[in-house]
């Protein structure tokens, strides 16, 4: 391997790693804020890669019908939630919140069928449409789980997994799609060639870690979900919501897996399963970062990029192994650096 | 009928009903019910590992896929006989699981089971890159098993097979569960502390129970292969693991039976799905998974413990007598009265920049009650976790009967003759009060896994059972034996508590606030019983807050402020001294 190649490798896992990095800090948001490990975030990437395939080839995709179902469902279960606490009143808000709000995007794609909308529209719709997957799966699948141990959430969050790819095979179809590239514009620094589109994964990857790191750090819906992470039954004796914050870091973090599943749309080919194998290699990075630290996790996942793309080098067939097996090592030294404070844990059974 | 014979009796009827199967059901279902027995086999392993002993596997189909390459790779391609194979699936299974639980099993929270996940993806994309295993293409023309020339070829044969070596590991498993180790393996889940305050090798548990699941799905591979006479990587992949899981959680994670159970649910709902759903949609086996997946989340929902939990709610209880032989377990000789017993020198703890423990140093002689008292922050309860090996010490010195103990670990200080009991009681509210207390006699007995399984154990149970039930009577309880612990009151919570420590037949006893949280006549009762003790001749060390329990109780007191030793006496010295009274009161009034 010469410089030119290992350059060469070193941009195209810094590319993916700018990837894993928006997924892993979503991971990481959702797990600090409700203790739900969410596997299916991968998925929500893909979901939104394939939507926009849907709608640059014309058709109506399937997160359309999968938006409004989970809708309906959680409506129906939170108009239950709301009649057995004798609280029927708050029936509007959930209808808003539940029924209209979600469906507005579903809407919007249905009307715009057979229109022809410029790239950044189609971009912000596929967008739209996937954002509100996340937070009613979080209604339905693990808000009743609430009290559930980790590992009974986590068990859920796989199934959850498994019935979102499932519905993305009769959705999207086995075959891969590939979008317009943003900019087909290429830079050479030094013999190196970079592409827009990568620095455009960079780009975006710093710039959503910046803005996350300022929403933390200086507004106070940042700092009330911090606050739950931290401590939930202190934060809810502030006045906090954990539902209300947890539907947030939902929100939040589905923006960052839609958009990182828009900006790997153009250079990788992706299919109705690819999501669980990003989240997967994300979750190595948030792991890294010992699902708390923000700046560890960004490390981690570019890290984590960096070696596939020098793993692929080495022996292609091989790679998946070579990436899954770091896990392990770094599992444990975060269990060694970590504090483990002692906690008897539920039984399943 | 009574529940006792119904639980002796489900068994039975059981085994019946899957001997005479064969003979009456068609062979598609027969087909169906070999999935079952080798899906059983796998949950049974996690049953074990994930209902009792509280570890999570998500890749157990790893382990499946090991055993059956590996009978592969040595009859199909090797040539060699299938029961070679067998010899080889457990020996690969079993090794990988050793060097993977090696390495991982020390993990805490919830890193152990997301290590599952990494080396079930690692192992299941090496299969198709290893050499001689064909690739993705997969090994085909494995011979059927065949033993002392009677061959397993035919369906029905192998029904046979995996029901017999099903009911076999069931029997073993079942045995382990109500033995010695089983109550170590039921405890796991109790906390790290509890477990190794008991003498208890939290690791090494661990690891015996990974690798016993490993082998029952190396056995479950090697069934595999040499049934469907073909393999490929695609079933090892993560998916069938969280199949397996799910079996394990469906029947009923708290039951031997609910591997069973739950292997028949999945493997039956399965096959109903893929025949309903061509009339609801085209594409029915893109839907299957997404069936799966929402009824596994119902369950999870509604019924957290399988359906076995759900058919317990109307079925009262079986509690079985526990069988006592006319002998306990043999007791250590105790150290003289007046002998010194435990010797701490300048204890020191600092948490950052708090010193907690300032260079504490006291005696201890045998045979007496000494009670350690102060003000709330005085270091008290980090000093007994000192004593007990439950925390690092920065600084100073432990002797217990002649013998440095500094920084030992739990389990070691456990066995070396020092029992203890906690400020918040833990015990095992699933188990019964005799299970509990049996739990505490785990370093006096010695029957291994091996032994526990194959239920040769049975004298020393029987002794250590003796023992126990001893115990209880001596604290008030000998008539609960087979309730449940979560059921007592508190104040009955913390005698069992006790009776578990002394179930140890310790040297000394160190209990944590024993009075807190008790009413007047408790306190009383638990006063009794503790100068009872004493009367047998082991020693007692208490940290207490309750002034008038520990003020009629103990022989000499310790008083801790700040961290600093303030004074020893006997009560009436520390009553009468202006020191501790000015610590207490913030002044002499």
């Amino acid at each position: 391997m010469d410089f030119q190649i290992a350059a060469i490798l070193a941009v195209d896992g810094i590319a993916s790693g700018a990837i894993y990095v928006l997924i892993a800090l979503g991971t990481v948001l959702i797990f600090s804020v409700t203790r739900v490990m969410f596997v299916p975030f991968g998925d929500i990437a893909a979901y939104a890669a394939l939507t926009l395939a849907m709608l640059q080839m014309g058709r109506l995709p399937g997160t359309v019908l999968l938006v409004i179902v989970l809708a309906a469902i959680a409506l129906v279960m939170e108009l239950i939630h709301l009649w057995r606490r004798g609280a029927l009143r708050s029936t509007p808000r959930a209808l808003f919140f539940y029924a209209v709000l979600p469906c507005l995007p579903a809407a919007a794609a249905w009307l715009l069928q057979g229109v022809t909308l410029p790239l950044g529209w189609q971009m912000l719709l596929a967008l739209a449409l996937v954002i509100p997957i996340a937070p009613l799966l979080d209604r339905i699948a693990f808000q009743p789980l609430a009290d559930a141990s980790v590992l009974v959430l986590l068990i859920v969050a796989v199934a959850v997994h498994f019935a979102i790819s499932g519905l993305a095979l009769l959705f999207f179809g086995p075959e891969g799609f590939r979008t317009e590239p943003i900019s087909r514009e290429v830079f050479e620094f030094g013999g190196v060639i970079i592409s827009a589109q990568t620095m455009l994964m960079v780009i975006a990857a710093l710039a959503f870690s910046g803005l996350l790191y300022l929403y933390f750090e200086k507004t106070i819906a940042g700092k009330a979900l911090r606050a739950t992470a931290i401590n939930r039954i202190g934060a809810r004796l502030v006045g906090i919501r954990p539902q209300r914050t947890g539907t947030v870091a939902y929100l939040l973090a589905s923006v960052l897996g839609g958009v990182s599943g828009l900006l790997i749309g153009p250079v990788a080919t992706l299919y109705y399963d690819s999501g669980f194998l990003i989240g997967l290699k994300s979750f190595v990075g948030a792991v890294v970062g010992g699902l708390m630290s923000y700046p560890l996790t960004a490390l981690g996942a570019l890290a984590v990029g960096i070696l596939e793309s020098f793993a692929s080098f080495w022996s292609s067939t091989l790679k998946e192994t070579i990436v899954f097996s770091a896990l392990i090592p770094i599992l444990i030294w975060r269990s060694l650096v970590s504090v483990h404070h002692e906690e008897e844990e539920e039984d399943i059974a | 009928m009574s529940p006792a014979a119904l639980s002796r009796l489900a068994p039975i009827l059981l085994a019946l009903l899957v001997a005479v199967l064969p003979l009456v059901a068609s062979p598609f279902t027969v087909t169906l019910m070999n999935y079952i027995g080798i899906g059983a086999i796998v949950a049974l392993g996690l049953v074990l590992m994930t209902g009792f002993g509280g570890l999570t596997s998500f890749g157990q189909a790893a382990f499946v896929g090991i055993g059956a390459y590996a009978t592969a790779w040595t009859s199909a391609v090797m040539g060699y006989p299938p029961l070679l194979g067998l010899a080889l699936a457990l020996v690969v299974s079993g090794a990988v699981a050793l060097l993977l639980g090696a390495i991982t099993l020390r993990l805490g929270g919830h890193f152990l089971p997301l290590s599952t996940i990494a080396w079930g993806i690692a192992i299941y994309f090496l299969f198709p890159n290893i050499p001689g295993l064909g690739a993705h293409d997969g090994i085909s023309g494995i011979p059927p098993i065949s033993i002392a020339g009677v061959s397993f070829a035919a369906s029905w044969a192998i029904y046979y097979l995996i029901f017999l070596l099903l009911a076999g590991a069931m029997w073993a498993v079942a045995n382990l569960l109500d033995s010695r180790e089983g109550r170590a393996i039921r405890s796991l889940r109790g906390g790290a502390t509890m477990i190794a305050s008991l003498g208890v090798d939290l690791f090494r548990m661990r690891l015996t129970i990974f690798l016993i699941a490993a082998l029952l799905a190396g056995l479950a591979g090697w069934l595999y292969a040499h049934m469907l006479r073909f393999i490929s990587p695609s079933p090892f992949d993560i998916r069938p693991s969280i199949e397996y899981l799910l079996m394990a959680m469906a029947g009923g994670a708290a039951s031997v039976y609910g591997a069973i159970v739950g292997a028949a649910i999945v493997v039956f709902l399965k096959n109903w799905i893929q025949d309903v759903l061509p009339y609801l949609s085209k594409n029915a086996t893109q839907l299957e998974i997404v069936a799966f997946a929402v009824m596994l989340i119902i369950l999870l929902q509604y019924a957290r413990g399988g359906l076995l939990s759900l058919v317990q709610r109307f079925v009262p209880r079986a509690v079985p007598t526990p069988k006592a032989a006319e002998t306990g377990l043999a007791k250590r000789t105790l150290p003289a009265a007046g002998e010194t017993l435990l010797k701490v020198e300048g204890a020191t703890k600092r948490f950052g920049g708090l010193v907690a423990v300032n260079g504490v140093s006291f005696e201890m002689r045998a045979g007496e009650i000494l009670g350690l008292i102060g003000p709330n922050g005085a270091g008290k309860s980090t000093l007994f976790n000192l004593v007990t090996g439950a925390l690092h010490m920065d600084g100073g010195t432990v002797a217990f009967m002649d013998r440095d103990i500094t920084n030992t670990a739990q389990s070691g200080i456990a066995r070396a003759g020092i029992a203890r009991t906690f400020q918040h009681v833990k015990l095992r509210a699933n188990m019964s009060l005799i299970d509990n207390v049996l739990l505490g006699a785990y370093p006096r007995t010695s029957s291994g896994f091996l032994k526990c399984l194959l239920r040769l154990d049975r004298e020393e149970e029987a002794h250590a059972t003796r023992e126990g039930l001893d115990q209880l009577d001596l604290v008030g309880l000998g008539g609960k034996a087979t309730e449940l612990a979560g059921n007592l009151p508190l104040g009955n919570q913390r005698v069992l508590e006790i009776a578990r420590a002394l179930a140890a037949d310790p040297v000394l006893i160190v209990l944590d606030e024993p009075a807190a949280g008790l009413r007047k006549a408790e306190k009383d009762a638990l006063a009794a019983q503790l100068k009872a003790i004493q009367a047998r001749g082991v020693s007692i060390l208490l940290v207490e807050h309750d002034m008038d329990f520990v003020m009629g109780l103990v022989d000499r007191i310790v008083v801790l402020d700040f961290g600093s030793k303030l004074m020893e006496g006997t009560p009436e010295q520390v009553r009468a001294s202006a020191a501790v009274q000015e610590a207490y009161l913030g002044g002499v009034a």
